[in-house]
């Protein structure tokens, strides 16, 4: 047994009682990925002689309150980390060495003395499902290395799930934090936009992205939302709103909760066995006293276009700043300073972002703006409005977060359109802003995770906490773990 | 299928300041034209009268004072650039050989 299959809040009281310090638990860190990192790729970069370091302080540290006390995490690679290496995975941030300061998450997360161990894999800038437009060895799934952990924050739930860290963070713009828990097994959170400062993040959709935490229980990462939580005034769309202790919230009653389940989460194109997986998690919220009632996103099937058009305009204007001038690998073949944009750009960028890049350029350029942008920011009203009104008479809404579990590898990457059409469960939650979870419900034949997904009113991440905490106490999928490494 | 031309790529592409090369500029007319293609589904939908969602917060301006605060050094700004000199980013010349 490892020590991370503990909760944060069992190994706090083991290190209070010093049955263990903060130095066994970043050698643990640090032990499992020396042992199975080589086959599931999730970091990009380590950070051991600091995290050692900071261990050994901590340990020596007379006061052990803080929430996070020495538990170690790792960071997606597009949050900016002061002094340690941030590259989001693409090659025109391959010399990005020293970036200057912490994002604000970052800054919190060490204000309660968490312990980061290093950075972590993900697609590209973000944009993808799969992890493989990483621009370095793709993440594999520790369950089954032969299949996608799911992206884009592949890294960071295949690093949970694998044993690696206690917790990670992610980002979500479509379903990037729980579409990857989902296929990892793990519990990722996207919370609502604006309850966490994007303050760092290296910005893909502004309107959209969303950073979250990665945890394996319902516990941990309500502990950990609590921690990055908050306004910053250094990010002006961070909401100025209280932060409830969301661990309080954990009571497992949740009689009378009342859960909308949209019909087109259980349609054509979701897999059978993901489907069974949800009906028999509804069973388990009837067993707990909840109710659910069928209901329509009847604007859900448009939610995949409408996301493609707008995260890709944002991105187009967003990833101007990879100009190659302040920083990034500038290339080397270019004669005049248009050279220096185009040719770094076209160098250091991989077909993805460059697609999107494009897209999103045309989506924006003049006679196109209406048709496409403007259209599809329309759609988006009608999207958020079809959540409203279900959320007029429901607590939460369950179904699936992806259609399918994890695909293999290069199964999809020929079929952009198929592989952006799987985020359908997911998109349609970030384009409306409210909060989502991902967490284990279920095995398929071939023994890979499904995920739940339980979606939430704005700003009520309890409740979605509270849903999530009592169906995982109900159940065991989240005691499962992926057969890796070591004499296996 | 949507019709996006050669030519309307390479001009996208130029907007974009991206360079691509012939082969990639057929792929991204098969792509982008696939993309959009997918994209006219929404042309389904009677959108007249609704007003577009550019942020789902009801954000208003946020002001605060114009004051000095820390932040980083003029040489900390250069420490991850390609190149400067004298305090400056340094560029290959705006009208170089190209």
């Amino acid at each position: 047994m490892s020590l991370f299959d503990h909760t944060i809040k069992e190994l706090e009281a083991k290190l209070h009682n010093k049955e263990i310090t903060v130095q066994d638990l970043v050698d643990e860190s640090y032990r499992r990925i020396k042992e199975v990192d080589g086959q599931v790729n999730a970091f990009l970069t380590l950070d051991e002689e600091n995290a050692r370091a900071k261990a050994k302080e901590l340990d020596e540290a007379a006061d052990a309150t803080a929430s996070l006390f020495g538990v170690p995490g790792g960071i997606k690679d597009n949050i900016v980390t002061k002094g340690v290496r941030t590259t989001c995975a693409s090659q025109f941030l391959d010399n990005f060495n020293d970036p200057l300061y912490d994002a604000t998450v970052v800054q919190k997360l060490k204000n309660e003395q968490a312990i980061s161990v290093g950075k972590l894999n993900m697609d590209e800038f973000a944009m993808g499902s799969t992890n493989e437009n990483s621009s370095y060895t793709p993440t594999r799934n520790p369950w089954n290395t032969d299949y996608v952990p799911g992206g884009s924050s592949g890294g960071s739930a295949a690093a949970v799930a694998a044993g690696e860290v206690l917790f990670s963070l992610g980002s979500d713009t479509g379903g990037s934090i729980r579409q990857p828990a989902s296929f990892c097994g793990v519990v990722g959170m996207k919370p609502t936009y604006g309850r966490v400062s994007r303050f760092g993040l290296v910005a893909f959709a502004s309107s959209l992205d969303q950073i979250g935490p990665i945890t394996r229980t319902v516990e941990d990462n309500a502990r950990v939302l609590e921690v990055i939580a908050g306004h910053d005034e250094m990010d002006t769309t961070s909401a100025n709103i209280d932060v409830p202790k969301y661990t309080e919230a954990l009571t497992k009653d949740i009689s009378g909760l009342k859960i909308a389940v949209p019909k087109e989460y259980l349609a054509e194109g979701v897999a059978p066995e993901v489907r069974e997986s949800i009906l028999e998690a509804l069973k388990v919220y009837e067993s707990l006293g909840a109710t659910w009632e069928e209901v329509s996103l009847p604007h859900s099937k448009y939610a995949v276009s409408a996301y493609y058009l707008l995260s890709s305009s944002e991105a187009s204007a967003n990833l101007a700043r990879f100009d190659g001038v302040r920083y990034g690998v500038r290339s080397e073949n270019a004669d005049n300073l248009i050279d220096v944009f185009k040719k770094s750009r076209s160098e250091g960028f991989g077909p993805e972002v460059k697609k999107r890049i494009m897209l999103g350029t045309f989506a924006l350029s003049s006679g196109y703006y209406d048709a496409y942008y403007k259209k599809a920011q329309k759609v988006r009203t009608l999207i958020k409005q079809d959540f409203d009104k279900i959320f007029e008479d429901f607590d939460v809404i369950v179904g699936p977060t992806s259609p399918t579990p994890a695909y293999k590898v290069g199964e999809l990457i020929d079929d952009p359109l198929t592989m952006y059409a799987n985020d359908i469960l997911t998109i349609p939650v970030n384009l409306a802003g409210v909060p989502g979870i991902s967490l284990p419900c279920g095995f398929s034949e071939n023994g890979l995770p499904i995920g739940l997904q339980i979606i939430g009113k704005y700003f009520d991440e309890s409740t979605v906490y509270r849903a999530a905490h009592a169906f995982e106490q109900a159940t065991e999928h989240h005691k499962k773990r992926p057969q890796l490494g070591g004499a296996n | 299928m949507a019709d996006i031309s050669k030519e309307q790529v390479k001009h996208v592409a130029h907007l974009a300041r991206l360079a691509v090369t012939d082969e990639e500029v057929e792929q991204l007319v098969d792509e982008l034209s696939a993309i959009i293609d997918y994209a006219e589904q929404l042309n389904e939908l009677d959108t007249d009268g609704i007003e577009p969602t550019t942020h789902v917060l009801d954000l208003k301006n946020i002001m605060r004072k114009d004051e000095p605060k820390e932040w980083i050094t003029q040489e900390e700004a250069f420490k991850n650039a390609p190149d400067h000199e004298d305090g400056h980013f340094r560029v290959p010349s705006i009208l170089g050989d190209s």
